[in-house]
């Protein structure tokens, strides 16, 4: 007897990290509010770490390598979210708006 | 031919957290969108579950869908909370993003589909015999015990930064 596979296939696996990192793709582009965007950039974050256990557990070598990169990629996310907020605040202290298109001062 | 209960509740789950995904481009209040993301990080928590990733979900479930959605939520509530996205409007940055985006799925979900992946064994043990989080506490501590240390000092500094950064300073100083 054949040994049975793992019940989940691993394209259907890929395929859910492909359309969720799509749509955070989308909506860090076209979003107008700061913190909206930096939501997407998590989004997108998460695709990669679905990507990262799907290997661990379904790759040509299984092992739990894919596991623990992915908890680094999470304790990294954390940093970048704690960072972007506070950058967000302190714009917001300044300028009284959390919009994409009123941070404009460096534009040429 | 039976059901294989996995398989189903996997599909299950990515739908809905697909439909979260969306719903978060779909609504026009920003806190709704922080109360959807957190749907969606709640999802792939329970995808690691089904791939036994045991700790990674555990860490998922504290880290994002806990800790990141109530820091978005308290960022909303220290800005401007009432903020609201405009309807949407299609001119020509939302269609050039929306295509690029769509024709980026379109080429990867191909890739994905035209590639014969290894399926796994349904009895592969990668956790050696031990139970997930003690084959992770191990790993961390023998074979990635510096980029452990680099990360956490990273995120020490992170943090605070995000202290000095969000403090009121004075103009004058």
């Amino acid at each position: 007897m054949a040994p049975a596979n793992f019940p989940i296939p691993t394209g259907s696996l890929l395929a859910l990290g492909v359309l969720l990192f799509c749509i955070g793709l989308y909506g860090a582009l076209t979003k107008r509010n700061l913190i909206i965007v930096l939501v997407s950039i998590e989004l997108m974050l998460n695709a990669a770490n679905i990507n990262l256990v799907t290997f661990s557990r379904l790759g040509v070598a299984p092992s739990l390598s894919g596991q623990v990169f992915s908890l680094f990629t999470i304790t990294v996310a954390a940093a970048e979210i704690a960072v972007g907020l506070a950058l967000l605040i302190a714009v917001f202290r300044l300028r009284r708006t959390s919009e994409v298109q009123d941070l404009n001062v460096h534009k040429w | 031919m039976s059901i294989s209960w996995p398989l189903v509740i996997f599909y299950v789950i990515a739908l809905l957290t697909l439909c979260c995904a969306v719903l978060m481009l779909s609504f026009r209040k920003v806190i709704y969108m922080a109360l959807t993301i957190g749907g969606v990080f709640v999802g792939c928590a329970a995808v690691y579950f089904l791939l036994g990733a045991d700790f990674v979900g555990v860490a998922q479930i504290l880290i994002y869908a806990g800790a990141i959605t109530i820091l978005i939520m308290f960022a909303i509530m220290l800005t401007n909370h009432e903020a609201a996205e405009p309807p949407l409007s299609w001119n020509l940055k939302n269609v050039a993003s929306a295509v690029g985006c769509v024709l980026l799925a379109v080429v990867l979900l191909l890739a994905v589909r035209s590639t014969n992946w290894p399926g796994g064994g349904a009895t592969t043990d990668i956790n050696g015999g031990n139970t997930n989080p003690i084959v992770i506490g191990l790993m961390l501590f023998k074979q990635y015990t510096i980029p452990f240390e680099l990360v956490s000092v990273l995120l020490i500094v992170a943090l605070v930064g995000a202290v000095i950064l969000a403090q009121d300073r004075k103009e004058d100083e």
